[in-house]
Formats: structure tokens, C-alpha cells, sequence
């Protein structure tokens, strides 16, 4: 796996998160927090239970908005992003408690993340018509594709309420996927797995990550994963950036290892 | 047995008018998680709407088709009633995202009165009538099989028809569409929706003009059987109790539930009614809904109700 990383082109920074502070009420979830990523590299974000990491990922596709700092996309400063704006600028991403619509099916939750590329108008729809069908046909298509891709294809038809755990993290991925993103935010996608499914897990995120160029931000808790497929890692620690930096150096960081110590006791 | 079917038969089809308005309740509630109380005033605001204008536009225009002045007032009624949809979503529904329930509640009771005021000073407060041409007279079908055959209603049949196709219509809408899984996508989750880009607002103006829609046609039916008038705001609200029969949150709930209330509303008038003194057909459904509430507060196909602590 070493080899596929070193061998990608990291490029230019295309998301730069700027001096975020995020407040509930009393709680501060994110303090002054300010790191950047960059075009295809896979970037994580760790840190000990409640340390602000979802919040970060919540700042970015503007599902909470901060009190201070500014989001920068590919250069363009936005003071208040919007889930919208976020999923127009190419921005697709998992939730830590999967959010999938869960009364319908596998391939209908991933036919959804088609949703922003669909161009018929709802009465082209309504009657069936031409377009819209040819359309709805070429989406499935590219649908079916990541359905092979993310080995579900014997699960495609069932309802996403029925399937265990590792498999609607799957699905989950598979709706952002649909997005056909630019960059990808993963939040836990391997909590509650086994090995196995872990495995499977890290290699569609270096798959996609590799073959497609996505840039990745990843939350994850298994530092084994972390340090393997990451390229450089933010360490959040009660709402404070505590480290930033390659794996190796992470791991070697003093104040890193007495939160984690500090957060285990 | 004759007599029993056609009380069943005429209960089935005013089921089928309770199921489509109630549809308009559970569509609305949830795409947007508001409980519409204004719906029965949309009934009454449609029918006013297309009543007007079918007796307007031929003096406007200068013709005296009746059926052509139905169409085109169908037209105008259905513009109308995006109109409101449209309005409600950006005056109102835009401002209250993720408020309480009871606020939205109470914003709903406003709404219907607002609905009710502007709609009688634009249209006027007397009654008015709808003619359709709907067929008054009764038919004797199944003469073979019963003595004396059934008496059906031809109305009611076609009505009961009309609104069967547009809920069929409706639901295929949903099933089939990428609109319409959009709608069940902001349905079972808003944040999840958003972050893949579907639009709350447009959803959200979708679904109250599909409510509108078919208030429309129930305003339609039932304004051409009783006349265009206040208390049509208070005959939808009869759709009601079946929402809390079937559910909420369940399409085939709405659509079960009033042939459930309109069958039961029917039969317990005939059977029961004499031994109480009759009127029970006004205070049914609300009685049974009643009983819902107590043992089975999520209705027959809604999801439970799980308090989060
Ligand atoms: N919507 C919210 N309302 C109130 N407080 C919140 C909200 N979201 C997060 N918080 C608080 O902000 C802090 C950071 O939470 P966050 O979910 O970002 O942590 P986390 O690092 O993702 O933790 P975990 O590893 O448990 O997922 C916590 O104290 C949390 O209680
Ligand atoms: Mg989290």
C-alpha cells in the first residue's frame, strides 16, 4: 500500500480551513482551529471521543456554521457554507451515525446521490418522457458501477433498514460515490467492523483515493488504519489542534500520546 | 346481505375521497414534519378558486362552453394553488426550519385561517356551485346476483374513481421518479438530503402543491355534491381522525385508513345509529381515532414513536 501512495500526485491545497471556532452553548467543540488539505492526498483527523472531529467535517460541508474563521474551497472564501453549496462544489460525504433514507433500497439510496447531475424537469418526469427515461437509464448505469465496485450487488434491491451495520456503512459510501465528488469526507466509515470488513473498507477508500483522485478526509479511531493510509493527520483534543503533521512524526508527538494515555484511563 | 354491500360499497367510496385528502396530510408531514391543519382550508380555498373562475373566465373571454370553462378554471385553480405553495414555503416554512412541533402547529392554524379570510374576500362568502357535470342519478347494478340488484351512486362511483386514479398516479410519482425519490429522501432524512444536494425548499413548495393538488380535486367532488361553502373546510378535516388511523408517516396508511373510516362511518350509521339515536356518522371517526390515539398512537403502518432522551 506504500507503494500506491507514494506513487500519487499530492498537488496544490484545495480546502483551507482557517482559525474555526464552533460553540454549543457553553461547549466549545472546535477552538481556533486551522489546518488545510490537499488535492489527492488522503488526510485523517483523529483525536479522543468528543475532541471536535465531526464537528470539523460538519464545518466543512456547512452543516454547522462557525462563530469565527472561514472555509476556503479552491480559493473561494465561504463565511457560511451550506450543505447545498458544499454538495454543488463537489463535496460528498458519510455520517458518523449513517443518515441513509432508510425505507428504501440499496440501489435507490445510491440512485439519490445521482441527485445534482439530473437535468430532466419534474414534468418530463411525471409523464415518463423520453429524456427523462434515457437519463434515469444512464444513471443506473453509472450506478451499477459502484455497486460492483463496493461488492453489494447481491444486496441491491433490499430496503438499507435490513442490512447490518457494515454493510450500511457500505451503501453509505456508495451514495457519496454517486456524487462522483472532488473531494470525500469519511467519518468513521470502519467503527463497529471486524477485521475483515475494515480490510475491505481501506482498500475501496485507497481504491478510490488512487484510481479516481479523490481527496479523502478521513475521521477514524483504529490507529492502525490511520497510520497506514493516511498522508498527514490533524490531532484534535477537547476542541484544540494538538498535532499536524506525517504519521511518524504523529506518532512520536509527546502531547499526542498523553492525550490518547489521558483519554484510555 | 343487498343492503349490507351498498352501505359497504357507498362507505368505500367516500373512503377513497378521505384517503386522497389524507394523503396530502401525510405527504406534507413527512417531506417538512408539519402537521397541516390549514389543509382543510386549502379544500375550501381550491373549490372557491375553481368555482369562481368556471363562472369568470366565460364572461372574460366571451365564450359559453361550460366544459371548456371547467377546464381552463381547473387550470387557473391548480396555478393558484402553486401560487400558495409557493408562498407558504418562502414566507412562512423557510423561516421555521427546525422549530417545534407545536410552533408549526400553531403556524399551520394561522395558515388556515389566513386561507379562509382571503379566500372568501377574493372569492366571495356565499355558496356557490361546481357543476361538472357529474351524474345525480343512481344505478342498479348486479341485478343477476342480488334480489332487487344493488343501488350504487353514480356520483360517488365516479368520484371514488377519480380519486383512486390520482392516488395511483401519485404513488407511481414517487415510486418512479427521480423527483419523486428525492421527496422520499428528504422524507426519511433532511441533513442526509441536503448534504447530497437535494434542495429542502423546492421539495418542500413539491409537496404542498401536490397537497394542493388534491385538495383541489377532493374541493371539486365534494363542492359539486354540496355546494361551495364555509363548512367544506370542516368536511376535510373529517381526513383527520384517518391519518392518525393509518399513520402519519405511511402513504398506504393514509390510503387504508379512510376506506377504513369511510366503510366504518358508513356501516355504524346504518347498524349502530338507531339504537343511539343516529348522528353517529358526524362523531365516528373521531371516536376511533380516539381509541388510536390511547393504544396505538403510531397508527395502524406508522413508525413508532420513540421518545429520545
Ligand atoms: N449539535 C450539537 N449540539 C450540542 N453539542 C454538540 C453538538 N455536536 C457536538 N457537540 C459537542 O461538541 C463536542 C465535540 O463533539 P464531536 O461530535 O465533534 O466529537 P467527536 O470528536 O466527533 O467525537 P466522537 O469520537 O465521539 O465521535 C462534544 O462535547 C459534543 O457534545
Ligand atoms: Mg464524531
Amino acid at each position: 500500500m506504500a507503494e500506491t501512495v507514494s506513487e500519487r500526485q499530492i498537488g496544490d491545497v484545495v480546502l483551507d480551513l482557517r482559525n474555526i471556532s464552533l460553540a454549543f452553548g457553553g461547549v466549545n467543540a472546535l477552538s481556533d482551529i486551522s489546518f488545510d488539505v490537499r488535492e489527492h492526498e488522503i488526510r485523517a483527523i483523529i483525536g479522543p471521543n468528543g475532541a471536535g472531529k465531526s464537528s470539523m467535517l460538519n464545518v466543512i460541508n456547512g452543516v454547522y456554521q462557525p462563530q469565527q474563521g472561514e472555509v476556503v474551497l479552491r480559493g473561494q472564501r465561504f463565511e457560511k457554507m451550506s450543505p447545498g453549496h458544499a454538495a454543488r462544489a463537489g463535496i460528498a460525504r458519510t455520517f458518523q451515525n449513517i443518515a441513509l433514507f432508510k425505507g428504501m433500497s440499496v440501489l435507490d439510496n445510491i440512485m439519490t446521490g445521482r441527485n445534482l447531475k439530473m437535468k430532466s424537469n419534474i414534468l418530463q418526469q411525471a409523464v415518463w418522457w423520453g429524456p427523462a427515461q434515457r437519463e434515469e437509464l444512464a444513471h443506473r448505469e453509472k450506478v451499477e458501477e459502484i455497486i460492483d465496485f463496493l461488492e453489494i450487488q447481491h444486496i441491491r434491491k433490499t430496503p438499507v433498514g435490513r442490512l447490518p451495520y457494515g454493510l450500511q456503512k457500505r451503501v453509505d459510501l456508495g451514495r457519496a460515490l454517486a456524487m462522483e465528488p472532488s473531494i470525500l469526507l469519511l467519518d468513521e466509515p470502519m467503527a463497529g467492523m471486524n477485521i475483515e470488513e475494515k480490510q475491505d473498507m481501506s482498500r475501496f477508500i485507497l481504491d478510490v483515493n488512487d484510481q479516481l483522485g479523490t481527496t479523502i478526509v478521513l475521521i477514524e479511531h483504529d490507529m492502525g488504519v490511520v497510520m497506514d493510509i493516511s498522508d498527514r493527520i490533524v490531532v484534535l483534543d477537547y476542541g484544540k489542534k494538538i498535532g499536524d503533521d506525517t504519521p511518524d512524526e504523529v506518532r512520536a508527538n509527546p502531547e499526542v500520546i498523553a492525550a490518547y494515555l489521558g483519554a484510555s484511563h | 346481505m343487498g343492503f349490507f354491500l351498498e352501505t359497504l360499497i357507498g362507505g368505500l367510496m367516500a373512503g377513497m375521497l378521505y384517503s386522497l385528502v389524507a394523503l396530502g396530510f401525510v405527504l406534507i408531514y413527512k417531506a417538512s414534519g408539519v402537521f397541516n391543519f390549514a389543509q382543510g382550508a386549502m379544500v375550501l380555498f381550491a373549490a372557491l378558486a375553481m368555482a369562481r373562475f368556471a363562472e369568470w373566465i366565460p364572461g372574460w373571454l366571451g365564450f359559453e362552453n361550460q366544459v371548456l370553462a371547467n377546464i381552463l378554471a381547473f387550470a387557473v385553480a391548480a396555478a393558484v394553488m402553486f401560487v400558495v405553495a409557493w408562498l407558504i414555503e418562502r414566507l412562512v416554512l423557510r423561516h421555521l426550519v427546525n422549530q417545534e412541533g407545536a410552533t408549526l402547529l400553531m403556524v399551520t392554524l394561522g395558515i388556515a385561517y389566513l386561507l379562509e379570510g382571503i379566500g372568501q374576500s377574493l372569492f366571495g362568502d356565499n355558496i356557490y356551485s361546481i357543476d361538472v357535470g357529474m351524474p345525480k342519478d343512481p344505478v342498479l347494478v348486479l341485478e343477476g346476483m342480488f334480489p332487487g340488484g344493488l343501488l350504487i351512486n353514480k356520483e360517488d362511483f365516479i368520484a371514488a374513481l377519480i380519486a383512486a386514479a390520482l392516488v395511483a398516479a401519485l404513488s407511481l410519482f414517487f415510486q418512479k421518479t427521480a423527483t419523486g425519490r428525492a421527496l422520499r429522501a428528504v422524507a426519511d432524512d433532511h441533513q442526509a438530503a441536503q448534504s447530497i444536494g437535494i434542495p429542502l425548499a423546492r421539495i418542500w413548495v413539491i409537496v404542498w402543491f401536490v397537497a394542493g393538488i388534491a385538495a383541489l380535486v377532493a374541493g371539486i367532488i365534494w363542492g359539486s355534491k354540496l355546494g361551495v361553502q364555509f363548512s367544506l373546510a370542516t368536511v376535510a378535516l373529517r381526513a383527520l381522525p384517518v391519518v392518525i388511523l393509518g399513520g402519519l408517516t405511511s402513504v398506504p396508511g393514509a390510503i387504508i385508513g379512510g376506506l377504513i373510516i369511510g366503510v366504518g362511518e358508513k356501516l355504524s350509521e346504518v347498524y349502530i345509529g338507531p339504537l343511539v339515536g343516529g348522528g353517529i356518522e358526524i362523531w365516528f371517526a373521531y371516536m376511533l381515532a380516539l381509541v388510536f390515539l390511547l393504544f396505538r398512537p403510531q397508527g395502524l403502518f406508522g413508525e413508532k414513536i420513540i421518545d429520545r432522551v
